[in-house]
């Protein structure tokens, strides 16, 4: 009975849902034991959500074995939802107008309906704070507990990308930290010049990641200690006191190094905002400061860029294996069970191509399939799943390969060695190609035995940030001629990057940089 | 390990800082919005939150990104149905994007534009920006309906601070009554009988099964003292208050304007901007205002707001006209008994020859009296006012009402050329209500 509610909401392809696991009637007796009940009715009390957590915890902790954070729960109004939307859902973030434009977009359409608010927001910290919905039923709010507190959680401490390049327990001191820095500059030099450094460190903020190289992890003490130091310095050049014959010399072996060719720029370098952070001639150190703190900023997010399909999946198939488990120990009612399938379903649902409220691969979807298939090849293997997935087919353990999956992958590669043919029938996957002087889409794939390999392969491919995104690296400084600065993009595939854009970027670029910038790409002539 | 925070009671408008930046980087477009919406609205409409759209321009956030469809592209989609490899599918056209991809448009609205909406304040600010009034005025103006806590009874639940005792007290006299708690009066008699009793060295037998009724007496009294409470949680009753909005009188607002062919666009958003600012004035002391339009040429007619500020007439000016249909409608409509009439006139001056010796009779004989204030604009071009800098010298119409403005204190005028003019003549208006207030 439970059960049913699931299938119809996907009626459609009811194959796409999880396993159906065993239902035996024992079950539904359990559940209708009202005295075992976590919670009764929708209303949520900080009672009840105490013991759905402690219940939940008991499953995860016990049962999936997950490692997370320590929880910081909060229960926010649905306008601090909205307010938490606009700085990027941080709890606390510089000022910037962008952030007011999001704002302002955000509310318009949640007040006209054309928007619901999400039911919680996380943040990868520790404490890992998520910020639930005090609208959530308490159903709600017990799905979502399991989703964000746990899944999401897990994810954040474990998976390789999250644990190689972000500092969970110093992002919430770093951004006070920014944000301390950027409202002082506002005071000392006005909004107008912090807002213009700003908008062009933004327009960056895509290419100012590094990819394959880790930084040195930033501590508060150092950024401050390193704020003092460029503080000294700026009074120290102001000082005419200062500025004898000897500090002349120092200075110019100490700081001006980056505008002897011969050495300390390391070319090529794709961080364009570390770049300009380092070597651009005309910065101030405030606004150098602004660019290292945009710059982070970009790193921090970058992980959660890259595994958005297996951040979703690994939350969306704890919630589910959470919840599922509740009903069976009756600790939640079958109506309770329902309300949050209904959700799920909602969440997990992934239209097709031709549907109107299709917008482009479900995330939530593919990654949960994904993972219910796993789980599906480690315990119950068709002779399909050996032959594909001779590691892991019917080894037994689910838990433990799910746990090595959510450590080791990040979506492309996850998507390249986990998508199983029967998934591809599933979604009934077919892959599109064409070239942009073509009038036509060709159907290149379908779902069949020779489609397999190409359609993972393709998808693989959709997911790969360094697909998606232009590859752009600076290549050469003119340091002693014009002082231009050479870019170049590599593109895949023949793509070009769109005009407007590029030049209104390239004029940010300038800004920062003060003398002209030129971008070639793929070898072609340069243009200014 | 968990903890649950409630966070739902701290300061929201975290983003204040953020949306204040933001307006002041659309404010241009922002402000055009605004003074186009001023020309469109209703009077009583304009301190109403704006949608606003501006230009994406100002506000683009550009990064390096590829064009969407360029170069060769193979993309995997869910839901094939028929399709064989190698089917060929025809593009959509161009531009529409064919719904592929959710590129572009995130921030939704158009892709050129980009659409919010301004609430009352923030209207209002953009509102008076330049009709330059001081800012305990556009304080005032801005204030919604003040309240005020009325008693309203008593109810049982409620803060501390607000318990009625004697209601408490009543209460609990009644309870104990209705109870028979014995009081302490009854108790201590008993007890001094007691001890009477008690001092009596050899007791006689009356005396001693006295002695025991009276033990069992007390006992009992103090057993139901203990069960029947002084006061009871039952008993406890608080004063319960409610917000009850400042009596307000009626207003009427009559808004008079020549709409003869030499009142032209600027003349007339130079009147109704000076309309609008009287309207928030009265909307901020009258629960309920009602605006009564007359328009006039050589003759004149009530007719509704929007004929009003947008149809054209022709034919020669006489002011009387108008005058005399006001007083028609007081007299019909708007008892000054009940009523608190006010009335705005804006012209450009003109008036046929002769006729405003009759104004003049008018206004002394009949409006003057009935009126709580009338204020009345003359627009001229700004180059005008360059030599009509004395408020001497004018033409026909001026000299008459500044007649009556000496007689008359409530009665208000002004030459305007710009909206920066147009406080002024409301200047003794707000000062009396600063007055009143404080």
């Amino acid at each position: 009975m439970a059960k049913a509610p699931t299938q119809t909401q996907t009626q459609k392809k009811p194959r796409r849902k999880a396993p159906a696991k065993g239902k035996p009637a024992a079950r539904r007796s359990a559940a209708n034991d009202r005295s075992k009940l976590l919670f009764d009715g929708p209303d949520w009390t900080f009672d009840t959500m105490e013991r759905a957590y402690r219940a939940i915890e008991d499953i995860a902790i016990g049962d999936l074995g997950l490692d997370i954070y320590p929880n910081q729960i909060e229960i926010i109004s649905s306008e601090q939802m909205l307010d938490a939307y606009s700085s990027t859902g941080m709890p606390l973030m510089y000022r910037h107008w962008s952030f007011g434009k999001t704002f302002v977009s955000e509310e318009r359409k949640y007040r006209k309906g054309l928007r619901g608010l999400a039911y919680e927001i996380i943040i990868n910290s520790s404490p890992c704070i998520s910020y639930n919905m005090e609208d959530n039923t308490m159903p709600m709010q017990t799905l979502v507990m399991a989703h964000a507190a746990f899944g999401h959680n897990h994810f954040f401490k474990n998976n390789h990308l999250f644990r190689m390049w972000t500092d969970a327990e110093g992002i919430l001191d770093y951004l006070e930290y920014a944000r301390g820095f950027v409202s002082e500059c506002e005071e000392r030099y006005g909004e107008r010049a912090v807002e213009a450094v700003l908008d062009s460190a933004h327009a960056l903020m895509p290419n100012g990641v590094f990819r394959y190289e880790r930084p040195s992890r930033p501590t508060l003490r150092e950024e401050r200690a390193r704020h003092r130091e460029r503080l000294a310095q700026e009074e120290a050049e102001v000082n005419y006191l200062w500025d004898t014959l000897k500090a002349h010399k120092a200075r110019k072996s100490s700081s001006s190094d980056g505008f002897d060719p011969a050495q300390g720029v390391d070319l090529p370098e794709e961080n364009l905002l570390y770049f300009l952070e380092q070597y651009s001639p005309i910065l101030k150190n405030w606004q150098r400061e602004l660019l290292r703190i945009t710059r982070h900023v970009a790193q921090y997010f970058y992980p959660q860029r890259q595994t958005k399909v297996m951040n979703e999946g690994c939350a969306c198939f704890v919630h589910y294996h959470v919840v599922n488990e509740l009903h069976r120990k009756g600790l939640i009612s079958d109506g309770a069970l329902m309300e949050i399938l209904h959700q799920h379903t909602n969440v997990v649902t992934q239209p097709d191509f031709d549907d109107p409220r299709f917008s482009g691969t479900n995330p939530y979807a593919l990654g949960f399939a994904i993972m219910q298939d796993i789980k599906r090849v480690v315990t119950d293997p068709t002779d399909e799943d050996r032959e594909w997935f001779p590691g892991h087919a019917g080894k037994g353990d689910w838990r433990g390969v799910l746990k090595d999956v959510w450590v080791n992958f990040r979506d492309e590669s996850f998507i390249q060695q986990y998508l199983s043919p029967k998934l591809i029938r599933d979604f009934h996957m077919f892959a599109l190609e064409t070239d942009e002087s073509e009038r036509f889409y060709t159907v290149s794939h379908i779902q069949d035995e020779r489609g397999y390999r190409e359609i993972r392969q393709a998808l693989a491919r959709n997911h790969d940030l360094s697909m998606i995104e232009p590859d752009i690296q600076v290549v050469g400084v003119d340091f002693l001629g014009d002082r231009t600065l050479h870019l170049a993009c590599q593109s895949t595939d023949g793509a070009r990057l769109a005009e407007a854009d590029r030049e209104a970027t390239l004029a940010h670029l300038r800004h920062l940089w003060g003398f002209d910038v030129s971008l070639t790409q793929d070898g072609e002539n340069s243009r200014d | 390990m968990s903890h649950f925070i409630d966070r739902r009671l701290n300061p929201k408008d975290k983003s204040l800082g953020n949306r204040r930046r933001f307006l002041r980087r659309v404010r241009k477009q922002v402000k055009d919005a605004v003074n186009k919406s001023v020309r469109q609205r209703a009077i009583a409409d304009v301190d109403r939150s704006e949608r606003v759209r501006v230009p994406y321009d100002g506000i683009r956030e550009p990064s390096f990104h590829y064009e969407p469809g360029s170069g060769h592209q193979e993309r995997v989609l869910p839901g094939n149905k028929e399709f064989k490899p190698g089917d060929r599918l025809r593009k959509p056209p161009s531009g529409s994007g064919g719904g592929r991809g959710n590129q572009g448009s995130e921030d939704g609205g158009g892709e050129d534009e980009f659409m919010f909406v301004l609430s009352r304040e923030e209207f209002l600010e953009l509102f008076f920006e330049d009709l330059e009034l001081p800012d305990l005025v556009k304080q005032t103006l801005k204030e919604v309906e003040s309240f005020e806590p009325r008693r309203a009874g008593y109810s049982s639940s409620g803060a501390p601070a607000n318990l009625a005792v004697q209601a408490t007290m009543r209460n609990a006299l009644g309870r104990r009554l209705a109870l028979r708690r014995p009081n302490d009066r009854e108790v201590l008699e008993l007890q001094s009988e007691l001890f009477g009793l008690e001092r009596v060295a050899e007791p006689s037998p009356e005396q001693r099964s006295r002695m025991q009724a009276l033990r069992e007496e007390i006992e009992e009294k103090s057993r139901r003292r203990k069960a029947i409470p002084y006061i009871d949680p039952l008993d406890v009753r608080y004063k319960v208050f409610e917000q009850e909005p400042q009596p307000n009188a009626h207003a009427v607002m009559f808004c008079l304007m020549d709409v003869s062919a030499s009142m032209g666009e600027r003349e007339k958003d130079l009147a109704k901007r000076f309309f609008v600012l009287l309207h928030l004035f009265l909307q901020k002391r009258y629960d309920r205002i009602e605006l009564v339009f007359i328009r006039h040429t050589h003759n004149a007619q009530e007719v509704d707001e929007d004929t009003f500020f947008h149809s054209r007439e022709t034919g020669g000016t006489v002011v009387s006209t108008a005058l005399d249909e006001m007083q028609r409608i007081i007299a019909q409509r708007y008892p000054p008994s009940e009523w608190n009439i006010y009335a705005a006139q804006a012209s450009d001056g003109d008036n046929f020859p002769g006729d405003s010796e009759r104004c003049e009779q008018l206004m002394r004989n009949e409006i003057m009296r009935r009126v709580q204030y009338f204020a009345y604009i003359e627009i001229i071009d700004e180059a005008e006012a360059e030599f009509l800098s004395s408020d001497d010298n004018g033409v026909e119409l001026w000299r008459t009402y500044q007649r009556v403005a000496a007689d008359w204190a409530n009665f208000e005028m002004k030459r305007i050329a710009k909206p920066g003019d147009i406080y002024p003549v409301f200047r003794e208006l707000f000062a009396r209500e600063n007055q009143m207030e404080g």
